[in-house]
């Protein structure tokens, strides 16, 4: 080859179909997708509490994607919930995916453990719930002190995991941390049915128009 | 028929169509082997003449009697190509010392930063009293030092260092590209700071702040300038391979970083589409064309051997381009997104075996017979190494984009096993090497202590064996474990305890050989250990200082 401008411009096309494929026409797919009429935008306690989960990396062990049933069928099994679709995602800015299951899928956590008591004390601790668990504890979102003040919140621990004589009290982010957890649900009814790809073959190929992918174009 | 479908079908053709118009384009002598083209990296009457700056002068010696083959010339190389030579190298040695210095510093950084957040993986409670310190946190920090600070540094080194050389002129803008380098490495240094401090995009690969990615744009920019114009003022006719694979290397990391960053723009879905077509083409259109483009310069020049097939590498650079840019729905197997998507993806992962398997013959057959210069060459091991993981890991990845085995293998620690085969068996290996053959050139002194570079590699490559294979297996049976409806979930943590464990040892052996390395480094920069100046050795006519050049 010795044509530089050959070079460049083979480079630059290149580039071009690929951001066409992968971003352009996902984006006009998914543009005018509508938000589910089960979901709720997040409160700012939410929305602080998601950031506090973005800030400490637990997206890096945890997805929020189930998949479908039929591709692998243990994720509803525990509880993990539907296969998600496009619309879930509506107020996720950035989106939280996620790419590793180092623990579980969280995308329907607040249905399956909506227990504040549980949360805190999980978070604080979760050898004390799960003696197995490689989950990092997080004893930097709470005090550990005398006595707690009358306007905090005291987390209810098996008691061997409290020093004697003091109490654990959640942080302001804990709590929204875990307001956001309570809010992870994804279980209302949704309408047209998943457009998912689950078979081999590309998705609904010969199915009819309302199993397509919402909003396609 | 189906839309998405036609959308599908559209972009596979289109990069069909394109991969052949422009092959055909270029196709002068397409089926007639073009020797002098895949010559260019040796001055005229060099060929047969090993080059191995890493290597004192006996054991160069040794080298050069190994390789010796009847027919090989033995008059001198041309004066003035070498006058050239030298004058290039004179011309980068400056940035190329910035960019590999800071590479060093970040891989001491980045390495041990991965290190202990493979060790909290198995002690959970190790390490937790500051929210700094948290896995999130430290196991981000770890990517972004050694994918932007150590890769990226290191292959912009590379970069600065080959263009002058294969395009015989010397480089031009020297103060834009330390410029350029300040800001990325200001931006490194700052994207790692925030992240610790919980500041972050929360993107994979692309978390560091987008205030901050402006820096590192504006230092792509400055770095891009000068690169380009010394392309366009250059000597040579011809472009060899490396510069199409390292200028390709550049505009690409350029453009996606700023389409990546871009704020505001993307959401839901939409972004986690975005996000892995970055993220995989961060190591298909910037780590990978680096790499090998610096295997395609090193590889040949150290055995003194042009490559076999000019027109192989041809098509291997094609294909590369078109297919690998399309990879990234292969990270979302499964996921909410659009069928199609996938699917494409899945066919241009399978299709990338077409460019991966061009440059392996093509090395094969450059390499016949000289494989076992690597006994004699410890950079050249370290480039054949690499090569070698280049394969193995791109295979891996083609058939781990399968959906019968995404179905297990995703979401576990399997994809990372992978990923340290890419990014540490193949890039990180090959970076070693360069670095290796550069540096004597660079400060014009030898490598101080040889033996250190056997050392080196040894647990460089025992530990990333020792990290893949344990971390696969073990990767692997968590995925049939989470697979099975019957096990609860917790069995998939339990069994991968002790392959967790082995990650450590592994990682161990390779921040242990990162520790010899820097400190090899820094002890030739300060000109410690014997007093060897690298040219005064293998001179024979008091001609040192080309010598010192690759003669
Ligand atoms: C090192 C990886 C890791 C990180 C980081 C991590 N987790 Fe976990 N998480 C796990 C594992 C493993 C489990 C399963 C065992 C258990 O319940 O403790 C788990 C379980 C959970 C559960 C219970 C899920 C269920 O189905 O019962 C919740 C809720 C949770 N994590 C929230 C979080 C939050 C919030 C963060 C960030 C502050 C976080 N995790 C960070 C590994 C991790
Ligand atoms: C033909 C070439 C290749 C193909 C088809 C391929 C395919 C894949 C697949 C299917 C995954 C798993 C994604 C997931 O489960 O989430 C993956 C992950 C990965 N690959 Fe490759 N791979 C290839 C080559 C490479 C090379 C050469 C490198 C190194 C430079 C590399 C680095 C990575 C990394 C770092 C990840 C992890 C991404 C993450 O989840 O963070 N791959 N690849
Ligand atoms: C300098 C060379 C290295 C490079 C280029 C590199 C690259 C990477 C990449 C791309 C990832 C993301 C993988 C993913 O998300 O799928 C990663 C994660 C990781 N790396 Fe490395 N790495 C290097 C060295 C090391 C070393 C020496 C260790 C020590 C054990 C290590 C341990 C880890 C750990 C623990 C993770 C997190 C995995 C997880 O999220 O579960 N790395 N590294």
């Amino acid at each position: 080859m010795e044509n530089e401008v050959k070079l460049t411009t083979g480079v630059v096309v290149t580039f071009a179909i690929a951001v066409s494929a992968l971003v352009v026409l996902p984006y006009m797919q998914v543009r005018d997708v509508k938000p589910p009429e089960g979901l709720k935008p997040y409160t700012s306690a939410e929305q602080r509490g998601r950031a506090v989960y973005i800030a400490n990396g637990c997206m890096y062990c945890h997805s929020q994607q189930p998949r479908s049933e039929s591709f692998a069928p243990a994720d509803a099994k525990r509880g993990w919930g539907r296969a998600s679709v496009p619309g879930d995602y509506y107020y996720d800015k950035p989106h939280l995916l996620g790419s590793m299951r180092t623990g579980p899928d969280l995308l329907n956590i607040g249905v399956r453990q909506p227990s504040k008591d549980w949360q805190l004390g999980h978070l604080f601790q979760p050898r004390a719930y799960v003696p197995e668990s490689i989950m990092p504890s997080y004893p930097y979102l709470f005090e550990i002190k005398d006595k707690a003040d009358p306007d905090e919140e005291t987390v209810n621990l098996p008691p061997a995991h409290v020093p004697p004589g003091k109490v654990v009290v959640a942080r302001p982010e804990a709590l929204d941390l875990v307001k956001y957890l309570q809010s992870l649900k994804r279980n209302y009814p949704i309408l047209p049915p998943e457009p998912r790809d689950t078979t081999g073959a590309p998705a609904a190929p010969a199915a009819p128009d309302a199993a397509k992918p919402a909003g396609s174009s | 028929m189906d839309s998405a479908l036609l959308s599908l079908l559209g972009a596979f053709l289109l990069s069909m169509i394109g991969l052949f118009a422009f092959i055909w384009s270029l196709r002068k002598g397409l089926l007639v082997e073009n020797p002098r083209a895949a010559s260019v990296i040796f001055a005229k009457g060099e060929i047969g003449r090993v080059d191995d700056p890493a290597l004192q002068g006996s054991d160069h010696a040794k080298l050069q009697a190994a390789a010796h083959e009847a027919g090989d010339s033995t008059d001198g190389a041309d004066a003035a190509e070498i006058a050239d030579r030298v004058a290039a190298d004179r011309s980068s040695a400056f940035p190329v010392f910035m960019f590999i210095a800071f590479a060093c510093m970040w891989l001491l950084f980045g390495g041990i930063a991965g290190l202990v957040s493979s060790l909290k993986l198995h002690w959970p409670d190790w390490l937790v009293s500051e929210a700094w310190m948290t896995f999130g946190r430290l196991r981000t920090v770890h990517l972004t030092a050694v994918l932007y600070g150590w890769i990226t540094n290191a292959e912009l080194g590379i970069i600065i260092w080959l263009m002058p050389r294969l395009l015989r002129t010397p480089l031009v803008g020297t103060m834009w590209l330390m410029l350029g380098g300040a800001l990325v490495n200001i931006a490194i240094a700052s994207g790692i700071g925030a992240i610790g401090a919980g500041w972050t995009d929360g993107l994979e690969y692309l978390e560091m702040p987008w205030p901050i990615g402006i820096f590192f744009a504006a230092g792509m920019v400055c770095i891009i300038g000068p690169v380009l114009y010394t392309l366009v003022n250059r000597k040579t006719e011809s472009l060899y391979v490396t510069t199409w694979y390292h200028t390709a290397g550049l505009l690409w990391i350029t453009l996606l970083f700023i389409v990546g960053k871009m704020p505001g723009v993307h959401f839901g879905v939409q972004q986690a589409a975005m996000n892995w077509w970055y993220g995989h083409n961060v190591l298909g259109l910037w780590f990978t064309p680096v790499a090998v483009g610096a295997i395609y310069y090193f590889l040949p020049k150290i055995i003194a051997r042009p490559i076999r097939s000019y027109n192989l590498s041809l098509l291997g650079f094609w294909t590369l381009a078109f297919f690998y840019a399309q990879v990234g729905g292969h990270h979302l197997v499964g996921g909410p997104v659009p069928g199609w998507l996938i699917t494409l993806s899945i066919v241009q992962s399978m299709m990338m075996i077409v460019p991966v398997i061009a440059f392996s013959i093509n090395m094969g057959l450059t390499l016949r017979g000289r494989m076992r210069l690597g006994l004699y060459s410890p950079t050249l091991r370290f480039v054949m190494f690499g090569g070698i993981m280049y394969l193995l890991s791109s295979l891996q990845g083609s058939f781990e984009a399968l959906r019968s085995v995404q179905q297990v293998a995703h979401f576990t620690h399997f994809t990372v096993a992978h990923a340290h085969l890419g990014a540490y068996g193949f890039v990180t290996m090959v970076l070693f090497g360069a670095i290796y053959f550069m540096m004597p050139r660079i400060l014009h002194f030898e490598w101080p202590y040889p033996k250190l570079i056997s050392v080196h590699f040894w647990l460089a490559s025992i530990g990333i064996l020792i990290y893949f294979v344990f971390l696969s297996y073990g990767g692997w049976l968590q995925g049939l474990a989470m697979l099975d409806p019957a096990r609860p979930f917790i069995d998939s943590v339990v069994v991968t305890m002790p392959w967790l464990q082995w990650r450590s040892v592994g990682g161990a052996l390779m921040v242990a050989s990162h520790v010899v390395f820097v400190l090899h480094f820094l002890a030739m920069v300060l000109r410690l250990g014997p007093n060897r100046v690298g040219a005064a050795l293998f001179a024979d006519q008091g001609k040192a200082l080309g010598v010192a050049h690759g003669e």
